[in-house]
């Protein structure tokens, strides 16, 4: 914050990869350095940008998965076969190499304890991503307090194709498994492993009038997905008596592909 | 590395879209709006001067493509703000906007 309390004008940064690790087959997550991060809220966004030896340049917006307690920011990639930044990113970035990347961006899609709760979380494929960030921030936040998760709960409903496509999976058990005030719920709409007991469609009326906490709850909820799976749910909650001042949506555009 | 087309702004949490006009939220030009504006035009308000509807610009829908970028009203799809990158300039076409509120922070 400047002297007027006003943000600091966003500039171009140079990061450095510290770590890359891989979530799934098709995603990776980039830990970086980044000097003089003014700091960020969950669920903001940076955007990278990428100069090609004849000057050209492309630059891609990512959502960042760390929560603002993290020293260092991590962006998760998912692999696009016909993409022109995510192969780079993805596959090719190495410890120690650099980005150039600029944020933290957007302070409409932002959810921190201020903002209060219910907490409804819903998410398609690495839609997860800014999602992560609001769940790691809420663990970090209210580690010492109990009182306050039971005042914050959280419910995520996260839409996958298959299992080993479900970013975080791991993380995402152990958050919910120490946490009773943290229900994480799946929904596989290609392939189930064998003995799967969770959801098995694209997420519908049914499925969020079980998942949502009553509209006169007043969840705080955030949609982050393809869009017609983010439009989808955004008009069916409001349908179902949501605020759509409460309803915050991050649309990735059309995809091919249902998730 | 090796780019094919031409410069486009794509947005998406881990994930990009390439080729078509793409509908996203106008969080996703909230990196552009910062090379014009140094608040944060996310959580402005912008009024329609087509039909007077209201609406953060974080939540406005936007079609990014390679030409530019287009801020549209929700309710009766006009364009309230136009957006185009070249290599010397930003060009900012707000006719579509009677106002933009911005927050003076926090």
């Amino acid at each position: 914050m400047s002297a007027d309390g006003a943000a600091p004008r966003i500039t171009w940064r140079l990061a450095t990869v510290i770590d890359v690790v891989r979530e799934t087959p098709r995603t990776r997550t980039l830990v970086l350095e980044v000097p003089e991060w003014p700091g960020h809220r969950a669920g903001q966004h940076v955007d990278v940008r990428l100069t090609a030896e004849d000057g050209y340049q492309a630059e891609r917006s990512y959502s960042i998965a760390s929560p603002p307690e993290d020293a260092r920011l991590s962006l998760t990639v998912e692999e696009l076969a016909d993409g022109e930044v995510s192969p780079y990113l993805s596959e090719e970035l190495r410890s120690g190499d650099t980005i150039e990347l600029r944020g933290p961006i957007g302070g409409y899609f932002v959810w921190d304890i201020p903002v209060g709760g219910p907490l409804l979380l819903i998410g398609g494929g690495s839609g997860i991503v800014p999602l992560m960030a609001m769940l790691r921030h809420r663990d970090v936040a209210l580690a010492t307090d109990s009182d306050a998760r039971h005042r914050l709960p959280a419910r995520l409903l996260y839409s996958s194709r298959r299992w080993d496509e479900v970013i975080y999976r791991d993380e995402l058990a152990r958050l919910a498994e120490k946490d009773p005030t943290l229900e994480v719920m799946h929904t596989l709409t290609r392939e189930q492993p064998e003995g799967w007991t969770g959801f098995t469609r694209r997420i519908d009326r049914a499925m969020l009038e079980m998942v949502a906490w009553p509209p006169g709850e007043q969840p705080r909820i955030f949609i982050c997905g393809p869009t017609p799976l983010v439009e989808s749910v955004a008009t069916t909650l409001v349908e179902l008596g949501h605020n759509p001042a409460l309803v915050k949506t991050e649309r990735f555009g059309p995809t091919g592909g249902s998730v | 590395m090796s780019f094919t087309s031409g410069e486009s702004h794509e947005s998406g949490s881990g994930r990009e879209r390439v080729g078509d006009t793409r509908r996203v939220d106008g969080n996703a030009a909230g990196g552009m709006f910062s090379e014009i504006f140094v608040p944060d035009l996310t959580t402005a308000r912008a009024k329609c001067a087509g039909c007077g509807t209201e609406g953060m610009i974080g939540s406005l829908p936007v079609y990014a493509h390679g030409m530019g970028t287009v801020v549209r009203c929700p309710k009766c799809d006009r364009v309230v703000l136009r957006v185009a990158r070249t290599p010397q300039h930003v060009w900012l076409d707000a006719t579509g906007a009677t106002c933009i509120v911005i927050s003076r922070g926090t």
